[in-house]
């Protein structure tokens, strides 16, 4: 299984790491040229401003949007996961939009107020998972066909649509592999 | 349980910041500019480096007045300078919500034997390194994130790539030393051994790794992410260029496709001038801002 990684900015590293003790190939996606092949596509934790322009600059705005219409499975975390929103509160920035979600960034606070707590995701079981929020942003709302996997003090932060996934906290800075072991079944399903 | 400033959440922090480049600001109109050019941060600062070196006098923090109103029109990380061991400057920033605090070389020292004990803020720190031991020295104090010193202002990238070479360099010896040998290199280089042991096993820095100080160019990024560095830290090398936009947005694209020579070629034509550039050797070595901490 290959899986592409995003790596324009931010921790592209990480998620590469995770994806490879779970048994998974990765390659690093910077052109249009590298998305060729893939069996998936993870866009990491980063500014998701930085990563927009580049998307737009280097011209893989309109191909990965295409592909995930088509089906291919992405997995956005906090950067990544406003990317793949609808829309996102109060901002005008490139973005693939293709989840049915609205989305506020840093909608925790600054970086003096980020945070990790034990998260309950029941689609993972027991224990609770160690989740890592760095000026994170959350959903506001879903719209049908969203499934809420996830809330933290009633605001969602994991949620998924078909063969989207997308996570307002950061599991590439942990070493539970369990969320995205949960993306690549998805991607053999 | 929640927890906020972790160990975990600052040095998190900083691997968001990877292949991305950081701008020095000084207005808040300068950090539009750095924002809309694609920085994943700025660092405000009451003068760039290159000022500092020409004006002389005390450099500060920068005045908090201009640190708020760049928090306001800038959605992107907010970072800002304190000058070494003023730990009164950094209390304050943290107050006024900077994202990232650098203890900095740049400014001048306000402790010329202490640096702050990073550990008991909620905000992460990042400082500059020369070599293995002084980066090691500012992880035991709390640094979340190292960069190298460079020689700031010169527009030379001359320093920053010693540095970067050092400290690789220190990080591959030591993962070829027998045990018994480490504790002689933790002696001869004052790094903390639980902190060398650690790197001696990983054959890396604890933390991210930024370079800084000289660059000035899309090729000077570049060189320096193939060096081995994790992101850019840009000073006067965008401000004080004849096209800051055109300058920015270039430097931010080398630093992402660092490893492909015909983008950065692309890239690196039609820029227009670059900063004034500095030979190290013109200033003396009592001036030279990496001299700063220790």
């Amino acid at each position: 299984m290959l899986v592409g990684v995003l790596a324009l900015q931010g921790a592209f590293r990480e998620h590469e790491k995770i994806l490879q003790s779970c048994g998974a190939n990765t390659r690093q996606v910077r052109l249009p040229q590298h998305l060729a092949g893939l069996d998936a596509l993870v866009i990491p934790g980063g500014e998701s401003t930085a990563i927009g322009k580049l998307l737009v600059k280097y011209h893989l705005l309109a191909p990965i949007k295409e592909l995930g219409q088509k089906g291919l499975p992405v997995f956005g975390t906090c950067a990544g996961l406003i990317l793949l929103a609808k829309k996102i509160a109060g901002a005008n920035q490139p973005a693939l939009q293709l989840m049915d979600i609205a989305v506020a960034r840093n909608a925790f606070g600054r970086q003096v107020d980020s945070f990790e707590t034990g998260l309950t995701i029941p689609a993972l079981g027991e224990p609770d998972y160690q989740a890592v929020f760095i000026r994170a942003p959350y959903i506001i709302s879903v719209e049908p066909g969203v499934e809420v996997m996830a809330t933290y003090q009633n605001k969602i932060v994991l949620a998924r649509q078909n063969n989207f996934l997308a996570a307002a906290f950061h599991p590439e800075l942990t070493n539970d592999l369990r969320l995205h072991q949960y993306f690549l079944e998805m991607i053999i399903n | 349980m929640t927890e906020k400033g972790t160990w975990t959440v600052k040095k998190g922090m900083a691997e968001m910041l990877k292949g991305g480049v950081i701008m020095d600001v000084t207005t808040p109109e300068q950090a539009k500019i750095a924002e809309e050019a694609g920085a994943c941060a700025v660092m405000a600062l009451e003068r760039v480096p290159s000022d500092i070196r020409a004006d002389g006098g005390v450099a500060r923090m920068a005045d908090p007045t201009i640190v708020q109103k760049i928090m306001d029109v800038v959605t992107i990380p907010v970072m800002a300078k304190a000058r070494i061991g003023h730990f009164v400057e950094a209390r304050i920033l943290e107050a006024l919500g900077a994202d990232y605090i650098d203890e900095s070389e740049v400014l001048t020292p306000a402790d010329e034997e202490f640096h702050i004990e990073k550990h008991q803020f909620k905000v992460p720190f990042v400082c500059g390194a020369r070599n293995l031991g002084e980066a090691l020295r500012r992880i035991a104090e709390g640094a979340a994130m190292i960069r190298t010193k460079g020689e700031p202002g010169t527009g030379n990238v001359v320093e920053a790539v010693r540095h970067m070479r050092r400290v690789r360099g220190e990080v591959r010896y030591v993962q070829n030393l027998p045990k018994e040998e480490l504790m002689t290199f933790a002696k001869k280089t004052g790094a903390p051994y639980d902190l060398l042991l650690q790197v001696a096993e990983q054959g890396c820095l604890p933390v991210v790794n930024f370079a800084a100080g000289g660059i000035a160019t899309p090729a000077d990024a570049a060189l320096m992410m193939q060096l081995g560095c994790d992101g850019v830290f840009v000073g006067s090398g965008i401000f004080k260029a004849k096209d800051p936009v055109t300058r920015a947005k270039a430097i931010v694209a080398a630093t992402t496709h660092y490893n492909d020579a015909q983008i950065l070629a692309e890239i690196s034509t039609n820029l227009g001038e670059a900063m004034p550039g500095m030979e190290i050797n013109m200033i003396a070595p009592e001036n030279r801002m990496q001299e700063r901490g220790w």
